[in-house]
Parts: structure tokens; sequence; C-alpha cells
């Protein structure tokens, strides 16, 4: 599973591979020249060694080829970073720009299946996760390691008796830190599930404040929230002190190091095996050679959890596309709007079938209400129309081509639709009516907003069309979107109009004159219309009364009426007292 | 920010007990150098090996010591830290629900909950980083600057140029990148917006065929990511090159001026070992206190946002305390007038009616024409601007707010129930109430027989937002925590919207047969719904335009009559 990660990963980077190679070796030098300064500072003090016996004919050279070295190493540093960003936000920038391609064209069903939120942190937290992991795995990790090889290659050209002594006592700071790096993972998991449930908390109180304060139940969630709070102070507690310890301990071997190479390099001085200087240069290696150590532990956690966002990110690339279209599928139909549904059959779960042998035969131009229960298959036999869903069993024709037989987009090209989660983007309100008309004049928009009637209070909005709507449509009301969204419709005229509880959010005096509207609109078009108010579909060509993903009842209003069963029930419960 | 120190005060000793251990263990850390000079200086010199053996068991000691008082430092900052980050989230968390309806629509629960958890997160790990570190690494600087002078004057005035120098390059850099960091995370954002926009939009995308020009649109925000990215890594690149070479510049100074300095006898080799090791400490520090500054600017940026929410007061006063005297009078709302927030427009105005223990009252009209907002005003969510809300003859205000809400039962539009079993969910409107009286009110809201279709009855557990329940069962089940109330008052404001209409009528019955006494306020779009009622009042674009029976109305009241045939045609 990882390893097959990591392929994938590497199968994204290998558009850089120039830039990578560039990296590695830009990597090298700067290694090198770091870790070649100090047994040059080494040789420049073994030039000093005491009062009168100072050869600057040693240290001067020395100390050119150090400032020389230093700018070297500087450059290499300063393009390996460059190099680095360069790869990393690239690659970011590639995945990112896929996850988001993908998205729209997933099936629906994966949308509305996986919770929104979850799929949103997939596209920018994980991927940032990422990011963050990439960046730190080329500078710190690569480099890391090429340090540790080197320090050794570069100690054992030296001195072996001291380069023992360091390798042997190193790797006690890696065990140090892995040690707790164990014992803290179930302390901070503890953590983390305790901050959920807190959150989870605070997320319903918080977010329901109105409630609460209607049922003066303060006191009693603040009891609730003060004990998940402290357990949360008891978990967080030890979570932050063990984990804190990391730093004092691997310091501490890292002074082990250092005592170790001081006191070894001593004796070895006096035997007269190495000089004053390259000892220096022992003890700057010392310094130098834990922190990759350290750094490298920081960087595998950093790098586990980064191929664990990756793992996510890759999953959402790799989900099936919804069933391409066919081959030869028809682009330029402009539907009469004769549909006709033979023996649909439609399930969301294998579990449990919605739809089932499901008939229908719509000619151009009819009025089509659905009408029923919560729950009945209303709202699945639109995403059926609109090809939204495709259908398990059966067909859907439109004038005679099966939907398969038609590009989605002709398909949606000759649908109008207006639905009860109104739905706006980010933009003026002028950009949210001509969405499926960007080339409108100004008369058309108008003319079409004063239809939906909502020419009227757009033009008291500040900016009038060109006023901005923020996220959602935050700064309007639920009515004032729904209107929008019908002045879409209005502006496009498709030949086939859906609409699912267009009007519900309306009042019903503006609702008649939509519906008035919408009564013009539909002459000669097809339409579907599902509404909740039973007054809104009496005028309809038919009815049809849906129970549990079948028709129960067909017919007009006053034969449905007349016939006194499952229709006649709910419609005239309204009036009841 | 700085106000929120006050958290801190019962961990005085740990706040003050963290920073000095640091400082003890960055004492030991600066003797290092000075220990090693003398192994180089006496111990090599004079071959004494015992001397030199010593001396490393000395340097062994000072880690250890350090590594106690750090461990010390450690524990006493994690509790400081962990501790004030508990007391500010209870008193937050306390504060917020304290606050009326007004301040929570001028937050927004988002904003709210965003302080309670991310911000006090980051607050905590701030103030653990502070005690941990903001002393230690001016310290050492210092320190190590100081320990230069102890060494030779001459030697240290090349500790006092790099130092400045240093700090500028670090600081410099660091300041040019923050509000360029700011930036890329501004970027970011937009393309998180687009990314939801286009998930809660997936179906109108795909309808008006947008996918494409969606595409094109989000590429755009992401490259113009990347370039800011890039943008601002390549000057943040340059922090570690140049630093590099200040420091090595004055290594090389060191040691030449060192040569000098040793040539006249003045210094020894093993001295100018250990002014070489000062200089790369002061390195190491410097770039920790850079990075823990970044840390600290966004602790006190999250700290001033939870500082502004404590300094958001409840405007709702609580008054007097008198005794009630019952009147013939319940509700009365005497020349009303309310506005939200800081809208100009008031919501409703001049709005005068009384009613009567036990009358039933329907409140109707549009979308948008102050329904909710009359209804929010008779609990005191909201104090009106203009005019008074009397209840049995007495000002509202005067009420104590919890006596008053006693009073009332409130359905409202959206169904809200809360993790938990069924029973706990109706117990919010009376702790003592008994199963029977609990079964009762389900009875009422039409609730009874899916609750009990349920083999685990009232046990049933309610998901968070109620979710494994649907539409309409929410709705019931909000009816009958109000009804377990058992209230004087009840309020339903369009609370049967998901039921259908037999539901509702079953519901509107058992109501009027159950209320002795109780006064009931229902607000509804359907005329169905309110025309039994005793009185209506007819509300237009904030001003009420009716007040009667069903039959008075239908005679006298335009807009009455019209929402009445706009539901009627066809019938």
């Amino acid at each position: 599973m990882k390893k097959g990660t990591i392929k994938k990963i590497l199968f994204y980077l290998k558009r850089y591979w120039i830039s990578i190679l560039l990296s590695v070796l830009l990597a090298a030098g700067t290694v090198i020249s770091t870790l070649y300064i100090p047994i040059l500072t080494g040789a420049a003090i073994d030039g000093i060694l005491g009062e009168g016996s100072v050869s600057f004919d040693i240290i001067f050279p020395v100390l050119w080829k150090i400032g020389i070295l230093v700018f070297i190493t500087a450059i290499c540093q300063w393009l390996l970073n460059i190099c680095n960003n360069y790869i990393t936000y690239h690659v970011i920038n590639d995945i990112r720009r896929k996850a988001f391609d993908k998205l729209e064209q997933l099936p629906l069903k994966y949308i509305d299946r996986n919770g929104q939120g979850e799929i949103v942190s997939r596209v920018v937290a994980d991927v940032d996760q990422f990011a963050d992991g990439l960046l730190m795995g080329f500078t710190q990790f690569f480099s890391g390691i090429l340090m540790i090889v080197g320090t050794i290659c570069f100690m054992l050209s030296v001195n072996m008796t001291i380069t023992f002594v360091v390798v042997l006592i190193t790797p006690l700071s890696l065990c140090v830190a892995a040690f707790i790096a164990k014992k803290t993972y179930v302390m901070f998991r503890h953590q983390s599930e305790t901050r959920a449930e807190i959150t989870t908390h605070i997320d319903e109180m918080i977010g329901n404040q109105k409630v609460i304060t209607a049922f003066s139940h303060q006191e009693k969630s603040l009891e609730e929230f003060d004990e998940m709070n402290t357990r949360l102070e008891t978990a967080s507690l030890q979570a932050t002190f063990f984990s804190s310890i990391t730093n004092p301990a691997t310091r501490f071997v890292n002074a082990l190091v250092y005592a170790g190479v001081g006191l070894v390099g001593a004796y070895q001085v006096i035997h007269g095996r190495i000089s004053v200087g390259q000892l220096s240069c022992f003890l700057t290696y010392a310094n130098q050679y834990t922190k990759p150590f350290n750094e490298i532990s920081g960087v595998i956690t950093e790098l586990q959890n980064a191929i664990a966002c990756a793992e996510r990110i890759f999953a959402l690339i790799e989900e099936k596309p919804q069933q391409p279209d066919a081959d030869h599928a028809k682009d330029d139909l402009k539907a009469e709007g004769k549909i006709e549904l033979s023996h649909v059959a439609f399930s969301y779960t294998k579990e449990k079938e919605l739809i089932r042998d499901f008939n229908l035969c719509v000619t151009p131009g009819q009025r089509v209400a659905i009408v029923g229960p919560t729950g009945c298959g209303k709202t699945t036999m639109i995403n059926l129309l609109m090809r939204f869903y495709d259908v398990t069993q059966g067909s859907i024709q439109i004038d005679g081509y099966n939907l398969f037989n038609i590009t989605r987009r002709n398909l949606r090209e000759n649908y109008g639709m207006v639905l009860q989660d109104t739905w706006l983007k980010t933009g003026t309100i002028r950009e949210n009516i001509t969405l499926g008309k960007p080339d409108a004049t100004q008369e058309e928009i108008i003319e079409a907003a004063k239809a939906a009637h909502a020419h009227g209070f757009i033009k008291r909005l500040p900016d009038g069309y060109d006023t901005q709507i923020t996220e959602d449509g935050g700064n309007l009301s639920q009515g004032q979107k729904q209107l929008l969204c019908i002045s879409r419709v209005m502006l496009c005229l498709p030949p086939m109009l859906i609409l699912d509880e267009a009007t519900s959010s309306i009042d019903t005096r503006t609702e008649i004159k939509i519906q008035k509207a919408f009564g013009v609109l539909m002459k000669g078009r097809t339409s579907f219309i599902v509404a909740h108010r039973l007054s809104t579909i009496t005028e309809a060509d038919v009815i049809l009364v849906m129970k549990d993903g079948a028709i129960i009842e067909q017919g007009k209003h006053e034969e449905l009426l007349r016939q006194n069963g499952f229709y006649a029930h709910l419609y005239n419960s309204q009036f009841a007292v | 920010m700085i106000k929120l120190l006050r958290f801190l005060k019962t961990y005085k000793k740990e706040s003050i007990l963290a920073p000095l251990f640091k400082m003890l263990e960055a004492s030991f850390e600066l003797l290092v150098p000075v220990v090693m000079a003398y192994i180089i200086d006496v111990g090599i010199v004079n071959q004494d090996k015992t001397m030199i053996f010593r001396m490393g068991g000395v340097l062994i000691l000072l880690g250890l010591i350090g590594l106690i008082c750090s461990i010390t430092a450690q524990y006493y900052s994690a509790k400081a830290a962990v501790g004030f980050a508990a007391k500010l989230r209870h008193a937050l968390f306390s504060h917020m629900q304290s606050l009326s309806y007004n301040e929570i629509d001028q937050i927004g629960t988002a904003t709210m909950i965003a302080r309670l958890t991310s911000d006090i997160n980051q607050l905590q790990a701030g103030v653990n980083m502070v005690l941990r570190l903001f002393l230690r690494s001016p310290f050492i600087v210092l320190g190590a600057m100081i320990m230069a002078f102890t060494i030779d004057v001459k030697e240290a005035l090349i500790f006092v140029l790099v130092i400045p120098v240093l700090s500028v390059v670090i600081y410099g850099i660091m300041f040019l990148t923050i509000p360029k960091y700011k930036k890329v995370q501004q970027n970011l954002d937009q393309v998180l917006s687009i990314t939801r926009e286009n998930l809660s939009g997936a179906r109108v995308i795909r309808a008006f065929n947008m996918e494409s020009q969606e595409m094109e649109r989000f590429h755009e925000k992401n490259d113009q990511l990347m370039k800011m990215q890039l943008h601002v890594g390549k000057i943040s690149a340059l922090m570690n090159p140049i630093t590099y070479i200040i420091v090595n510049l004055g290594l090389i100074a060191l040691i030449y001026t060192g040569a000098l300095q040793v040539g006249k006898g003045i210094l020894t080799q093993g001295q100018v070992i250990a002014l070489v090791n000062y200089m790369s400490q002061i390195l190491v520090e410097l770039i920790k206190l850079a990075n823990l500054i970044v840390t600290v600017t966004k602790a006190v940026a999250c700290g001033n946002r939870v500082q502004a929410v404590f300094e958001i007061e409840s405007t709702m006063k609580e008054e007097g305390t008198k005794s009630v005297v019952k009147t013939q009078d319940c509700v009365v709302f005497d020349h009303v007038s309310f506005a939200y927030g800081n809208a100009k427009e008031e919501a409703v105005s001049d709005i005068s009616f009384s009613t009567k223990p036990g009358d039933i009252i329907g409140i109707i009209g549009g979308t948008g024409c102050g329904k909710s907002t009359i209804i929010n005003l008779i609990p005191r969510f909201y104090d009106v601007t203009g005019g008074n809300v009397k209840l049995y003859g007495k000002d509202i205000r005067e009420y104590k707010i919890a006596e008053l809400r006693e009073k009332i039962g409130v359905v409202p539009q959206k169904a809200t129930l809360f993790r938990g079993s069924i029973r706990k969910n109706m117990k919010w409107g009376n702790e003592l109430a008994s199963d029977e009286q609990i079964i009762k009110a389900l009875e009422i809201a039409q609730a009874k027989e899916f609750v009990f279709a349920n083999e685990k009855g009232l046990e049933y557990k309610i998901a968070q937002g109620g979710k494994n329940l649907s539409g309409g069962q929410k709705q019931r089940l909000t009816i009958a925590r109000a009804l377990v109330k058992q209230p004087e008052i009840l309020i339903l404001d369009d609370s049967a919207s998901a039921l259908d209409f037999a539901t509702e009528a079953k519901l509107r019955r058992e109501l009027s047969e159950m209320q002795d006494k109780q006064t009931i306020f229902i607000v509804s779009q359907r005329v169905s719904s309110i025309q039994h009622a005793d009185k209506i009042l007819v509300l237009d674009d904030g001003k009420l335009v009716g007040i009667g029976t069903h039959e008075q109305l239908l005679l006298d009241c335009s807009i009455y009559q019209e929402i009445y045939e706009s539901q009627q045609n066809n019938h």
C-alpha cells in the first residue's frame, strides 16, 4: 500500500527530474564544503601555537581558502533552496489541479456520499501537509543523510579512534528520540481524541446557542464542558510534557558525544596522534553530526504524515470518474420534449432499491407534477432525468434517444433546472443570472429578472446587478436566492424544465406571480414539477403520486380527487383542522 | 492580548520557574567551551591525563545538570501553558453562553467555534514556547558575548559587531516575508473557497455545463498561489546562506585577530577555540529566536481575537425581581419597534396587540415580513428598540431572564436536537419530567408512534444534529420538548413546515384540546394552519396590517384575502 503511494509520488516527481538531479548535486556540494571548513579552521588553529609561535604563513592562505569556500557554500545553499521550492510547489500545483479536475468528473454519487468538508480538506489541507513533508524531505532528510555520511568520511580521514567514539555514542540519541516518540504517540492520540470530543461538544452547543438560551440550559452545558475541559487539560499536559523531553534528552546525548570527543581527543593529542586544530575540528563535527540525526527523526514523522496525506489525495484522484459519454453520442439534440421511461430501476445502495419498474411516457409540452411523502423518490427521479445518476436497469429516452447516447452536455443544455437547494456562486448578481448564457445582453438579463420578480429587490441592492454575492449568498434571504435561481432559467429558455420545490421559500403571494411567469414559460415545454404545496400543481397535465419508489396514482387533479385515494387524502388534509 | 495573561495568574509559580530553569540550563551550556579551553590549554599542554579525565567528567556533569534543569523547565512551562488554555477555554465558553441573540448574530457561530478551538490551541503552543525559549535564546546570545569579554575584550568586539548584523539580516528577512506569507494564506483561502463552492454547487454547475470554466478558474487561482509561494520562497531562501556568510566572516576575523593576540601572548590556543564555539552557538540561538517570533506573532493575533470576544458584553441587562401580579392580559405589545444589530431599517415597527391567557394567536405574512422577529421578542431573545412588551401587565425587562423563559416554550423554525437519548433531549424542558409526562408530550406532538416503533424507545440515541432522524421527526420531537416544559406560553415558529398536511392537522387538533390556560402562538405561511386561531395577526413588510379572526380578516384585510386566495385557488 505504502509502496504504491511512494511510486505514485515518484511519478509526479518524474517531470522535474532535471531539477531533482540539480538539487542532489547542489546538496552534495553544500555538504562537502560545509564539512571542509572545520578542517581548514583546524589547520588555521594549528598555526596558532602560542606566544611567539604564530605562523601567518600557514594562517593567511587557509583563511583565504575559508573565505572563498564560504561564498561557494552560501551560493550552493541558496540555489538548493530555490530548487527545492521549485520542485515542491510545482508538484503540489500539479496534484491540486489534478484533484480539482477530478472533482468535476466524479459521479455525483461520490460527492453526495462523502462529506464536503472531507473532500475539501483533501484538496486543501492534505495537499498542504504533503507539501510541507515533501519540502522538509528534500531539504533536511536528504542533506541530513549526506551530512552524516560525509562527516563519517571526513572524520575517518583525520582519526579512527575518535570517529569510533562518535559513531558509537550518537545512535543513543536516535534510540532516546524513538523511545520518547513511541511513548508520546499514545498520549498524543489520547489528546487529539479528547480534543475531538470537546470540539464536537463546542460545535453542538455554540452552534445551537439560541436553543440553549431558549431553554436556559447554559449551566448544564457548561458543566459538561468543564468535565471534558479538565480531561483535556490532563491529557494535554502529559502529551506536551513528555514530547518536550525529546529536546533536552537529545541535547544531553549531544553533550555526551562532546565530552567523549574532548576526552579521547585530548589523549590523542597528548600521544601526538592529532593536533589541537584537528581536535577543534572534531569538536565542531561532534556538534554537527548529532544535528542531522535529531532532524531526521523529526522528518521521518513528518514524512509518514505526508505519505498518509498523499494516500488520501491519490485515493481521490484515482476515484473512478463517471462513465464517459459514448463514442458516437449525439451532441446537437434540440429536444422536442418527448420523454419515455421504461422499466426503470434505481438504487443508491445495493441493499435498498429505491425505484423499481418505473414506466412513464411524457408527450412534448406536457406538464408533469410529482407529489408524495418525503423519501418517496421524487428527487431521485430528477437525478435520473438530468443524468446526475445513471439508472441501474431499464432506460430513459428523450425524443427516442436513449440518455446514454446523448452527451451529458447536450442533455443538460436541454433542461432548465431550479432546485430547492439554492446555490449561488461567489461573484456578481449578473454572473449568477448569466450562468447558462454568458453572452446575454443587459436587456435580456433585466427581462429575465423581471419575469422572476427579482428585478425589484436587485435594483434596491447597493450596486444593483453588479452587487457582489458573498460565499453561498450570505447577504441574501432564502427567498431572494430562489428568485435569482429562477431568473437564471428564465434567461436560458431551454426546451424542458425541471422545478424541484422551486418556490418553497417564497411567500405565497409572490409565488402566485411567479407561477404565472412559469405558466407562460412552460407553454409548449415539457416540464417536471416537484412541489410540497399541492396548490401549486393543480394545473398540471398529469400528476404522478409516488410512494416508496413507485407510482401509485396517476392522472389529472380532478380525476385523482374523484378516486378518493392517497392524493385526495393528502390534498384534503391541508384544509382540515 | 495582555489582558488574557490574567489566566496565567494561577500559574505564577510555574511561569516564573520555567524560564528560570531554562536560564540555568543555558548557563551550564555556556560553561562548556570554557572547560574545553581549559582541557586544551592546561591538560594537553601539561600532559596531565588525570586532569583531562576530571574535566571530561565535569563536561558530562554539566550536561546532566542541564538535562535536569531543562526537564524541570519543560514540566513547569507545559503545566502553565496547558492550565492557562483550560482556564481560558472555560472562561470563553462561559462568556459565550451569556451572550444574547444580538451578539450571537454579530459574531457568527463559525467564528465562535474557531475562537474556542484552534485559536486557543495556538495560544497554548505560544505560551509554552515563550516560557521555554523567550528568555533562553537572548540569554545565550548575550551570555556568549559576555563570556567573550571575559576571555578578551578585543576579540569580544567582533561579537559586538557580528550580533547586530546577524539580527538585522534574520529579522529583516522575517519582517519582509511575514506579510507575504499572509498573502499566500489568502491565496490558499481562495483555492479553498472555490473547491467548497464546486462541491456544494455540483448539481447546478453540471446542469449549466460549467465544468470547464470552473476548472479554468481553479487553475488560475492555483497558479497564482504557486507563484506567490515561489516568490516568498526565494526571499526566505536567502536566510541561511547570508547568515552562514556572516558567521564565517566573523570566524575568519576571530582567527586572524586571535592569532595576533596569541602571538603577543595575551591569548592561548584553547581560548581561541572557545571563542569559535561561542560564535556558532549564537547563530543557532538567533535562528531559534526568529522561529519563536513567528509563533509568538501568530499567538498574539489569536489572543487578540479571543480578547475581542471577551470584550463583547451581553447588551441585555437584567433588572427587577418584583413579584408577578397576574392581570387579565397575557402578552401585550405596545408600539413595539425593533431593528437588528446595525441594520438601518427596522425589522418590525409600531406593533401593538394584546392577548388573553388561553388564546391561540396566529401570525401570518410573506417571507421576511417580521413574523419570527415578533416571536423572538416575547422571550426577550432580543430587546425591543422602541415601545415595550408586557407579560401579565409587567414589562418583560423587569423579569429575571430565567424566570421569564421558564414560562415560555419555544419551538424554533430549525429543528435542533442534541446528541444523547430521546429522553435526555426531552428533559431539556424539565429536568424532573417523568416518563409519563414525556410520553404524553410525544403523543400530543404526534411523535409517540415513531419513537416507540423503534425497540429502544426513549433510549434511542440521537446522532449529532439529529442526522439519524428525518426532518419531520425532528420537528415533532422539538415540539414535544417544548411541551414537556409545560409552559404558560407556547410558541410554534413555523414548526410544522416539514410535516405533511394530515399530521399537521392532527397535531393542531391535539394542541387545541390539550391546552388549559395555555397561550399558543402559531407562526405560519399557510392559512390553513392558523385560520382557527382566536386572533390572527397579518404582517406585511414589518407592519401589522390586519388583526382579527379569519372571518373578520377575510372581510376587511386585503393582504389576508390575497394570501388566502393564493392558497385556495382551484379548490
